[in-house]
């Protein structure tokens, strides 16, 4: 009794704000709730086409995309969309098996046991009937932005801005805080990591804190107003705001609460580098993502008109919190000018940022810095490299790295179009 | 006062029911999994052998199953596949580092010889993961750690043994187990 008594305190500091504040919902969020309007799949199929309405005018837009025989990849088109929200069909897919798994929406089950006084299963349609939550949060794999990727692009993959930093989307993400559900098992006194498991062919796995679990993580069933697709984990995935997208399992089936990290081999493999800088160990996972931006328009593979007016704008995010200053440079970094972001600026997602400049027709370098509200200031290519002790002769080289969030440079050249100068 | 005293009672009224919160389910949603049930699929596998099942293998076993099961992806012997090559070093000469980004397909880079078991049991063999038997995996793990030179081939792998065996690249990591909140801050650096 008494160790159970001492988790509900520890619970209660976490989370218990939180549960007092939705306590009065309980019971409803039937709006989302399936079944009652469900209809054969083939009818509901019907209905989609017919409701869709006309086929779409212009040229759409298209995810760059990579596949082998472990991997389906797609990018974010950046250079193509303005605002903060990453459409569902454009947001980028890091999956590491060959196939999607199909499940049955009215079969899923969410599990959580371990160390909890009362294992339970959840339905989704009792997962829908608890108090939910809609945020705007960007996604972003871990891998996003490697040097390595800077020359492994191809027509495929779409343009630079979309194959180098596409990994990252931002969504308006609907789903059951975590802690809601916690709460119904009761953690015992022990509990301190728990280890989630997706239903995909490889059972992706990754281990998560507790302290983080019972903070902003949530169980997604929505985004940007529908369910989740199947690449992004439908029915369900687990959301984990402003860290590394390998700890937001896809296709959540099983929650272990335990008491130390598990290891799982996607985080000792791939969410693992060795690094020069800790004697060639590898570094774990960093659990947060560094503050980012690049500029979207113009980027590498697209063509300045005229000399004059030109908007540049980009986006900017940072996993410690709200981003509270765009600086762009349009002399290869000599001086930086503030960028206006535009409001609302969420925390933890995608801010969009623009900037007047009026070019002269010359050869020019642009790129972006940003600064989130931890204070923390997006870092060079020579910062990060030098960081990670990549010797001064592989300076000019790209990295077999992980977790980057250098900035990104692009040159305009004097017929106005624009180039990489990474890595150039 | 008479404001500050209502503004007292709003407040322990609100506080009140948090505290009943975190002592029992809210909502009594879900349905309760019995020990047998949560047997049935925990199989989420911890670095001292936390739920390893019952059974044993191999490392002459696991040859025959891999050559089966295994080898179309990963070559002969895990060394030639064109998937991950599995094996670094060779039988009594385990690699011993440096380890690079290149090693990390390797089990010898792992640093708990259970993360093996626990992905081959779950996720193995592609075409159809979860159809090996406990007995086949446990041969398994023992053929892929013979051929990286960790264990000998007639060693038994099973619950007891296989969170025992000496990986070469335990203390390969930094911090040596992850640790939240970060050691540095910020975690991204």
């Amino acid at each position: 009794m008494d160790s159970n008594g001492s988790s509900r305190r520890r619970f209660l500091k976490h989370a218990g704000g939180t549960l007092a504040g939705v306590a009065a919902g309980a019971g409803v969020g039937a709006e989302w709730a399936s079944g009652q309007t469900a209809k054969p799949d083939a009818a509901a199929k019907d209905d989609h086409a017919f409701h869709d309405g006309p086929a779409p005018r212009g040229i759409p837009s298209r995810r760059g995309v990579r596949m082998s025989v472990d991997h389906i990849t797609y990018y974010t088109p950046f250079q193509d969309y303005g605002g903060i929200i990453t459409p569902a069909r454009l947001h980028f897919v890091q999956y590491h098996a060959s196939h999607f798994p199909e499940i049955d929406e009215k079969q899923h089950r969410l599990t959580i046991h371990g160390l909890v006084d009362r294992p339970l299963s959840f339905s989704m349609d009792e997962l829908k009937s608890l108090p939910s939550v809609s945020r705007v949060h960007f996604l972003e794999c871990h891998a996003n932005s490697s040097p390595q990727i800077h020359h492994q692009g191809n027509q495929n993959m779409g343009l630079p801005v979309q194959y180098i930093h596409g990994m990252s989307s931002c969504s308006e993400w609907t789903g059951v805080p975590l802690s809601v559900l916690l709460n119904e098992c009761g953690l015992k006194k022990e509990a301190s990591w728990l280890v989630s498991e997706g239903a995909d062919p490889g059972k992706f796995s990754h281990t998560l804190p507790l302290a983080k679990a019972l903070d902003d993580v949530f169980v997604a069933y929505g985004q940007n107003g529908e369910p989740l697709r199947v690449e992004q984990g439908y029915p369900i995935r687990l959301f984990v705001p402003g860290w590394e997208a390998p700890f937001s399992v896809k296709y959540l089936r099983h929650i272990k609460v335990v008491d130390q990290p598990y290891h799982a081999w996607n985080e000792s493999m791939n969410h693992s580098i060795p690094r020069d800088d800790i004697g060639g160990k590898s570094r774990w996972y960093h659990f947060e993502m560094g503050p980012k931006s690049v500029i979207t328009r113009p980027s590498a593979g697209l063509t300045i008109p005229r000399r004059g007016y030109v908007q540049i704008t980009g986006l900017a995010w940072s996993g410690g919190g709200v981003i509270s200053k765009v600086d762009v440079s349009t002399d290869g970094g000599k001086t930086w000018k503030e960028a206006k972001l535009q409001g609302p600026v969420h925390s933890k997602a995608h801010t969009r940022f623009t900037f007047d400049w009026a070019w002269n027709g010359e050869e020019a370098v642009i790129m972006s810095r940003c600064t989130d509200e931890k204070g923390e200031v997006q870092p060079t290519r020579e910062e990060l490299y030098r960081h990670w002790g990549i010797s001064e002769a592989e300076l000019q080289k790209p990295a077999r790295a992980i977790h980057t969030n250098m900035i990104q440079p692009w040159t305009v050249a004097r017929d106005g179009s624009v180039h990489n100068a990474m890595f150039a | 006062m008479r404001c500050s005293l209502s503004l007292l009672a709003s407040a322990m009224i609100l506080m009140a029911p948090a505290t009943g919160l975190a002592q029992s389910p809210k909502y009594n949603v879900g349905t309760p999994l019995s020990q047998d049930e949560i047997k049935s699929f925990d199989f989420l596998i911890g670095p001292q052998g936390q739920a390893l099942p019952e059974g044993r293998g191999t490392a002459k076993e696991g040859a025959v199953i891999f050559a089966k099961r295994c080898e179309v992806c990963h070559g002969k012997n895990g060394e030639s596949g064109v998937l991950r090559r599995l094996v670094l070093g060779k039988p009594g000469e385990p690699f011993r580092g440096p380890f690079k980004a290149e090693h990390r397909d390797s089990v010898a880079y792992y640093p708990y010889a259970t993360i093996a078991w626990d992905y081959i049991n779950r996720a193995m063999p592609v075409p159809k993961p979860g159809t090996l038997t406990h007995d086949e995996v446990y041969a398994l793990t023992a053929f892929l750690l013979y051929r990286n030179g960790i264990i000998a081939e007639t060693d038994v792998m099973d619950a007891q043994s296989l969170p025992k065996v000496e990986m070469p690249n335990r203390n390969g990591f930094v911090p040596e187990v992850p640790v939240y909140p970060p050691e540095k801050k910020p975690s991204w650096w």
